[in-house]
């Protein structure tokens, strides 16, 4: 009847899971209570589960990134206590099999549960707005992307309290991965969840595809879209190419697990190799999928708060470009060590090497628009700044992990954890906290509070360099990664240091929740009434009002240059009130793609549980769920013009007492003064 | 193939005018976009049979389990419902409901064939216990063939689906849209079978 499953799956034994698992149900509770005391189920159920509006749905994968990066953060933490403690006659508190579990669950939802999300997301709330466009290209498929990752995520938290997770890395090598090494559940859950979430993310990549190539307002060629549209273009790109091999790879392991096949076991013609290749060929342009949106949001902080036009911008999408082709050529250098020629190894190594040029062509460009410009030290560029320090050390040592001689030394050790968290966290999270702070008033309506932003930036920068620094000297000593227990004296120090360093992260994070709750409390004193919150806003997200109205822009006009909203307000035309307006055609919210997640959801779980009646019907459900859909064509509507017309004269209101507030000097974040004035013409 | 909907360039001044056309145009786009995606998920599986090609762990080679004739009867069954269907996008061009109706039909009772054939060779090789789990190279056989299979399966579903909304609807924007996206998609699966055909059974024969 129910599989696999029985009730010995959840841990009771258990303290520590049991208290994570406690402590994930009493914080849903207590979000459940709250919104049951305050009636918003309706509103929610309206406004956000049902949308379709891509703002919204960003805004989701936002809250869905942030949650994960605490669950992901704990396990980094218990790792790096585990490390403290674990000295030789001590063994620490975890047992070597959870160890085992926290390090797998910590990779896959770092990269797959906090970064996808949170470059989905950003991209969904920025780029309709920035091409000048009422909508994404598919808004119902949009809105299943997001439960379809919502629903992985899921799977993941599920694991927590019934039965196990992974043990196997978060790449999942076989033939550890196989049925014979790992008989329980644990790299179903991997296998499901990321198979949940990678259809989303694929349907993510066609979206914002046709999006970019089909919905830009007349006159914006592709050399006249703002850096962050076309970093967000080729990260799709590269997901339609890239996520297809994973989607493959992860059904042949299951077709092994399942079915008794012999793609990657050992023996009967089976090819652990083939694996490992096929994984990295997903593996690699993923890193780049995560990082080009981050080049984008610094290459928009730095133009807006450095008060410049972005210097290069044709290099920047050039250099883009390459990394994107170049992206698809270095896979192999993840298993230099795994048996291939030596002339093999010299390829990949020397174009793993050749990333490093468009790579240096970026940072420049970001230098050179910083120099003579005049910097405001907002948040956003404060984590800019970090990254411009940070993220060229972990690029060198990412050369030298390209030789291949040097790779057999340094293979499989702390250096090389270094190496990737000083690409993934001044690289990614930091760009990806430059735009949570830099939009999240075009989002919201209101800034966040830049006192504790400031100390949320110390903190996680400090924390870095004494959580990381550390790790490349332990590589250098020769400690193997993932060690649950060592009795070297040596590595001690350097690992208390680690600690420190994850306990001031730590602050860090803390002080972001702060920020949090304190901007909603002093939302009034952050408002942003002009829409143009950072006061000299280049591109056309911030020429509309915060956060945008539904269909982001009343008329469609045709645009002229790259910083257009600039090039607007240079000629006083920003806030023209146009002769009238005309009614516009806008998608009918729906639950289809939130009933379609829950259901994949289900189906997921039945999957790893072997329940498979449970998981016929759950197929069946889908599919009736999406034939429905697909027999109704009411799903479009009109805002009729009068609707439009107040608004936007609410809009305008609102631009007049964001005029009066800046002309009595208070309001906005700018601690120097704005360069240009605001207009508002009447017509 | 010809989807016969004009494709606008989004410079185009009548941007704003969200017309039917538009729409039509974009979902197909997104649609060639899929099957790129769809494209690269069997280029991995056509990988993986390829390294799996000779791994025959003391099994049964292509040689000597593969009835070429038979396979090739399968294809023409494939091949013959892409011209048929051809005819149903003819018939839509026409507005002419019956012969999108009769068509559909057609194209499906061949489709169901091919399936028929497939699962009749699979059947036949499992219960002589050549199943998947004899050797790599049976795994990599029955995943691509599987795969594609599973996609001709869901193909004649929508097809199903298909008849039945032009049953109720008529040919209405939205179904004409559905009905070019399903030949887009039946034709590729023709392409993709093409390639089956050539390195599983006749690279595995000859």
């Amino acid at each position: 009847m129910f599989g696999k499953l029985t009730l010995s799956a959840i841990p009771y034994d258990n303290p520590i899971i049991m208290g994570a698992v406690g402590f994930t149900l009493v914080g849903a509770a207590i979000v459940f209570g709250l919104i049951t005391v305050y009636g918003k189920w309706g509103y929610l159920w309206r406004e956000w589960l049902t949308s379709v509006d891509h703002k919204k749905i960003g805004i989701m994968y936002i809250v869905l990134a942030l949650i994960m990066l605490l669950r992901g953060f704990s396990d980094a933490i218990m790792m790096r206590t585990q490390q403290l403690l674990a000295f030789g006659p001590d063994h620490g508190y975890l047992p070597p099999q959870h160890f085992q579990e926290i390090f797998t669950a910590h990779g896959t939802i770092m990269i797959l549960f906090v970064a996808m999300p949170f470059i989905v997301g950003l991209m969904n709330i920025v780029v309709p707005l920035q091409i000048r466009a009422r909508d994404v290209a598919f808004p119902f498929m949009n809105s299943l992307s997001f439960w379809l990752t919502a629903a992985g995520a899921m799977l993941i938290m599920v694991s927590l309290g019934v039965g196990d997770f992974s043990r196997a890395g978060w790449i999942g090598y076989p033939p550890l991965s196989g049925i014979h090494f790992s008989p329980d559940t644990g790299v179903d859950y991997w296998d499901w969840a990321l198979q949940l979430s990678g259809l989303g993310t694929t349907l993510t990549g066609i979206n914002f595809v046709a999006t970019i190539l089909r919905m830009r307002a007349p006159g914006m060629t592709l050399m006249k879209m703002p850096i962050f549209t076309w970093t967000t273009l080729f990260t799709a790109i590269l997901i339609l190419l890239a996520f297809p091999p994973l989607t493959a790879t992860l059904a042949m392991l299951s077709l092994d697990r399942y079915l008794g096949m012999h793609f990657f076991t050992n023996g009967m013609g089976g090819d652990m190799m083939l694996y490992a290749n096929l994984f990295w060929v997903w593996g690699h342009p993923e890193v780049y999928i995560v990082i080009l949106p981050a080049f984008g949001v610094y290459s928009e902080v730095v133009a807006t708060l450095c008060g410049k036009r972005l210097f290069g911008y044709a290099t920047m999408v050039w250099a883009t470009g390459v990394i994107t082709v170049l992206s698809f050529s270095v896979w192999l250098h993840h298993f230099f060590t795994m048996g291939a020629s030596a002339t093999v190894n010299s390829v990949f190594g020397i174009s793993s090497m050749l990333i490093a040029i468009p790579t240096g062509v970026k940072i420049f460009n970001w230098l050179f628009t910083m120099y003579q410009g005049k910097v405001r030290f907002e948040t956003p560029m404060l984590w800019t700044m970090a990254f411009l320090v940070l993220f060229p050390i972990g690029g060198m040592t990412g050369v030298m992990l390209a030789l291949p001689g040097a790779d057999y030394v340094l293979h499989n050790t702390e250096f090389l954890v270094a190496h990737f968290h000083n690409m993934l966290i001044p690289g990614v999270l930091f760009g990806m906290f430059a735009g949570y702070e830099y939009w999240f008033p075009k989002a919201t309506g209101f800034g966040l509070d830049p006192k504790w932003g400031r100390r949320a930036f110390w903190a996680w920068t400090i924390g870095f360099v004494l959580a990381f620094v550390p790790l490349y000297v332990l590589g250098f000593l020769g400690m193997p990664r993932r060690l649950d227990h060592y009795s070297n004296p040596a590595w001690h120090p350097w690992l208390e240091i680690a600690f420190v360093g994850a306990v001031v992260i730590l602050y860090g994070i803390i002080c972001q929740v702060i920020e949090l709750i304190v901007s909603i409390r002093d939302r009034e004193r952050l408002r942003d009434f002009t829409g143009d919150y950072w006061q000299n806003g280049r591109t056309l997200e911030w020429a509309t009002s915060s956060p945008a109205p539904v269909y982001n822009f009343a008329h469609i006009d045709p645009v002229h240059d790259i910083d257009e909203f600039m090039y607007l307000k240079e000629r006083g035309l920003a806030y023209k009130r146009p002769a009238g307006y005309s009614d516009i055609h806008m998608p009918r919210n729906t639950p289809a793609g939130l009933v379609i997640g829950s259901l994949a959801f289900v189906l997921g779980f039945a999957l790893i549980w072997h329940i498979w009646w449970l998981a016929g019907a759950m197929a069946f459900a889908i599919f009736t769920t999406l034939l429905v859909r697909s027999m109704n064509d009411d799903v479009d509507y009109f805002i009729p013009a009068a609707e439009v017309e107040k608004t936007e004269a609410e809009r305008f209101r609102m631009l007049e007492e964001g005029e009066r507030r800046l002309s009595e000097g208070r309001g906005g974040p700018a601690q120097t003064p704005v360069i240009l004035v605001h207009q508002v013409q009447q017509s | 193939m010809s989807t016969d909907i004009a494709i606008h360039d989004s410079g185009a001044a009548s941007h704003e005018a969200h017309g039917p056309e538009e729409s039509v145009s974009r979902t197909v786009y997104g649609f060639w976009l899929y099957i790129m995606t769809d494209c690269i998920l069997f280029a991995t599986v056509f990988t993986a049979f390829a390294v799996m090609s000779h791994r025959y762990a003391g099994g049964p080679t292509g040689r000597e389990l593969f009835d070429l004739p038979y396979a090739f009867g399968e294809t023409m069954f494939l091949l013959l419902s892409s011209v048929t269907y051809g005819f149903v996008v003819l018939a839509m061009n026409r507005m002419d409901k019956r012969g999108v109706l009769i068509w559909l039909g057609v194209t499906f009772v061949l489709g169901l064939g091919f399936i028929g054939m497939e699962i009749n060779e699979f059947h036949h090789m499992i219960t002589h216990g050549y199943g998947p789990d004899r050797s790599g190279f049976l795994s990599g056989f029955f995943t691509l063939v599987g795969t594609h299979g599973t996609h001709v399966t869901l193909g004649l579903v929508w097809m199903a689906v298909m008849i039945f909304q032009v049953l109720r609807k008529g040919l209405s924007v939205p179904v004409q849209s559905r009905l070019i996206r399903l030949s887009m998609f039946w034709h590729f699966l023709d392409v993709v079978w093409i390639g089956v055909f050539t390195v599983v059974y006749l690279m595995g024969v000859l």
